[in-house]
């Protein structure tokens, strides 16, 4: 498989050629002989509403992981980002109970998740402090700060137009798949073809090489995470809106599930390589695995030792496959 | 090699010095506040129970100040403690091994989810916060898996006097701590293999041109932090008196906040079991001294994340002078 994944490159033959080799490609490939492969065992998998509800109920999660893949790519982590989550739902949701205007509950999270990250980032960027560090700090000062602050108390009785991830344009686009695709559309051509974007991709492969080309590594830390601070704010608004009751415990593990969105996704844990359309294509991956065990009578309790070691098989390739290039280079 | 030894002989004490009388003198006010706040604090009673509540904790903090010291880290911990007691229960219950054999077997499952990942961090070159995350997910996926959200109940009686008995007055589980913590003292202060830890965590290459055996070495301190994960489920089963999927979650930041308050620097090369020690007393009694002045468990945790990462500022700040002193 590797050698697939190189030869072509290397040997300039052709873009379609490149494509098929590429982690989208292979992403995309698999989603599609899953749901094939599932769907001959049981026909019910491949219901429109079965497939529509692997997208809309993850929505959130591919959101969350274009800034996870942001913050990996620049050679960083961050696991705060699932109490994050927790803590912008439970703001949201306060917000609207307490009957303040729509449009500042909206935008709340945003701006709040905006300032957490940027504060971690700009421990994480100028007092240099590893982002594990800052962020398993952070986790257990949100996790912990949201459960005492709640005292575990459920928000219910949301107003009905709280609901923003219920709402449908044009009566067929729900809102949750309209915000996945233009966020990753829009990360995706920014990290791609702006100098911002690719200074993230500089930072992350050799600080130090960007630093002497002119790019502030420092600088673009602080601009990583706080961007991820906004797709977290983002994905907040997906995730809380489209529940009937937001708990104050965060979404177990999903910082985990993010994480291992963005790396199934092709993004290099070692920092420097990745697109957000892989982590989108593997979100959708993930969620689809998860249904799939269900449609296959498989106990869900294993889902989480599927995604770990599907984290698990992909980091090992993604290293493989870099220390095979760099003896071939 | 003998250059490098001589410079972290000559740096240590300084540091020391520093770190663990600051350390010191923060337990010490600590203490005194508590004391007058609680007047059920300073009681023999309180502090041993204190003691039972920290070896779970205590026993995964040994072998990562090993780990810290590489410049590693290990946040699989808390899932391998998870499995390790699905893996003692189901053994038991559902396997029908005698339950001795299971606490062996537990802990040998342990053993095997530490040198897996010590394999990978030394063979493919993972790099050891990347495996361990890969394995925080799947570990306690797999532990999940195991039960199906069972829980085992009604072990034997003679079971529980590890987690719950005492001898000469010292919680058994305590005795098992103690040994652990002289154990890894003399490794890491007197033995070949202890310096080694220092010379990887100072540079690792160099390590490697002087021939020390670095792969054969971190293999060993992971291993032994999956081993240190089985013993701490079996403690843990045995006090608590059943085994559920989600056993040590979160002990990961216990035991990292223990290490890095303890003074080991996060960067590598710098630490001792002392300091540690030091560090996990800390932890416990700011723990058991908010409970008891009224604070819920929840608000200790905001702590324990504040302090992890103001120790580490100061220790990067402190580092950064004596670099630049130096």
């Amino acid at each position: 498989m590797s050698t697939l994944a190189i030869s072509p490159a290397q040997s300039g033959d052709g873009r379609a050629l490149r494509w098929l080799a590429s982690q989208e490609a292979l992403l995309s490939f698999a989603i599609v002989l899953i749901a094939v492969l599932v769907g001959l065992y049981n026909p019910r998998f491949l219901a429109t509403r079965n497939l529509t509800d692997i997208v809309l109920g993850n929505a959130y999660v591919a959101v969350a992981a274009i800034g996870m893949s942001l913050v990996i790519v620049s050679g960083n982590i961050d696991i705060s980002v699932g109490s994050l989550i927790g803590v912008l739902a439970t703001i949201s949701g306060s917000l609207a109970v307490a009957g303040v205007p729509m449009v500042l509950v909206w935008l709340t999270p945003l701006v709040v998740g905006v300032l957490v990250m940027a504060l971690q980032g700009a421990v994480v960027a100028y007092l240099r402090i590893p982002s594990i560090v800052v962020t398993l700090g952070m986790l257990s000062i949100l996790k912990g700060g949201l459960i005492s602050v709640t005292g575990g108390r459920w928000i219910t009785d949301l107003p009905q137009a709280f609901h923003l991830a219920d709402i449908e344009l044009f009566g067929l686009l729900p809102m949750p798949v309209l915000i996945m695709v233009t966020a990753t559309i829009l990360a995706a051509l920014w990290m791609r073809y702006s100098a911002s974007g690719r200074a993230i991709y500089a930072t992350g492969g050799n600080a130090e090489a960007a630093r002497l080309c002119g790019v502030s590594p420092r600088r673009t830390v602080l601009m990583v995470f706080a961007l991820h601070g906004l797709f977290a704010g983002i994905a907040t608004l997906l995730f809380a809106t489209q529940l009937k009751v937001i708990q104050s415990t965060v979404p177990p593990n999903l910082e985990l599930t993010v994480i291992t969105a963005a790396v199934v996704g092709g993004v290099s844990i070692l920092g420097g390589v990745g697109t957000v359309i892989g982590s989108t294509l593997a979100t959708i991956l993930i969620a689809e695995i998860a249904s799939a065990l269900v449609f296959i009578n498989v106990s869900p309790y294993w889902i989480h030792a599927v995604q770990g070691g599907l984290i698990l098989v992909t980091v090992i390739a993604d290293i493989l496959r870099r220390r095979r290039r760099q003896v071939g280079g | 090699m003998a250059v490098l030894a001589t410079e972290i002989r000559s740096s240590a004490p300084r540091w020391l010095i520093r770190h663990e009388t600051l350390l010191a003198a923060i337990l010490a006010v600590a203490l005194a506040i508590l004391c007058v706040f609680n007047e059920n604090f300073l009681t023999i009673d309180n502090l041993l129970n204190q003691g039972r509540l920290m070896t779970e904790v205590g026993l995964l903090a040994l072998p990562m100040t090993f780990i810290i010291i590489t410049g590693g880290i290990d946040l699989s911990v808390g899932s391998i403690v998870g499995l390790c007691a699905i893996i003692l229960g189901y053994s038991w219950k559902n396997l029908g091994f005698p339950l001795p054999l299971a606490v062996v077997f537990a802990v040998g499952v342990g053993g095997v989810a530490g040198f897996v990942n010590g394999l990978m961090i030394t063979r493919v070159r993972v790099p050891p916060l990347i495996m361990t995350i890969a394995t925080l997910a799947l570990y306690r996926g797999l532990a999940e898996g195991i039960s199906q959200a069972r829980s085992v109940r009604n072990y034997p009686e003679w079971f529980f006097f590890l987690g719950q008995g005492e001898w000469l007055g010292v919680p058994m589980q305590l005795w098992i701590l103690l040994a652990g913590i002289v154990a890894a003292g003399i490794v890491l202060d007197r033995t070949t293999f202890g310096r080694t830890l220092y010379a990887i965590g100072h540079n690792e290459t160099a390590a490697r041109f002087s021939g020390l055996p670095v792969d054969r070495t971190k293999l060993i301190i992971y291993t032994l932090s999956g081993l240190a994960a089985g013993v701490s489920a079996w403690v843990l089963v045995s006090r608590v008196t059943t085994t559920r999927s989600d056993m040590g979650t979160g002990y990961e930041l216990d035991v990292i906040a223990a290490v890095v308050l303890g003074g080991t620097s996060i960067f590598g090369g710098v630490g001792t079991i002392w300091g540690t020690v030091i560090g996990l007393v800390m932890i416990q009694l700011l723990k058991n001294g908010l409970a008891l002045t009224g604070v819920k468990g929840d608000a200790t945790i905001i702590v324990i994340g504040a302090v992890l990462i103001a120790s580490t500022l100061i220790a990067s700040s402190l580092h950064g002078r004596r670099e630049v002193a130096s």
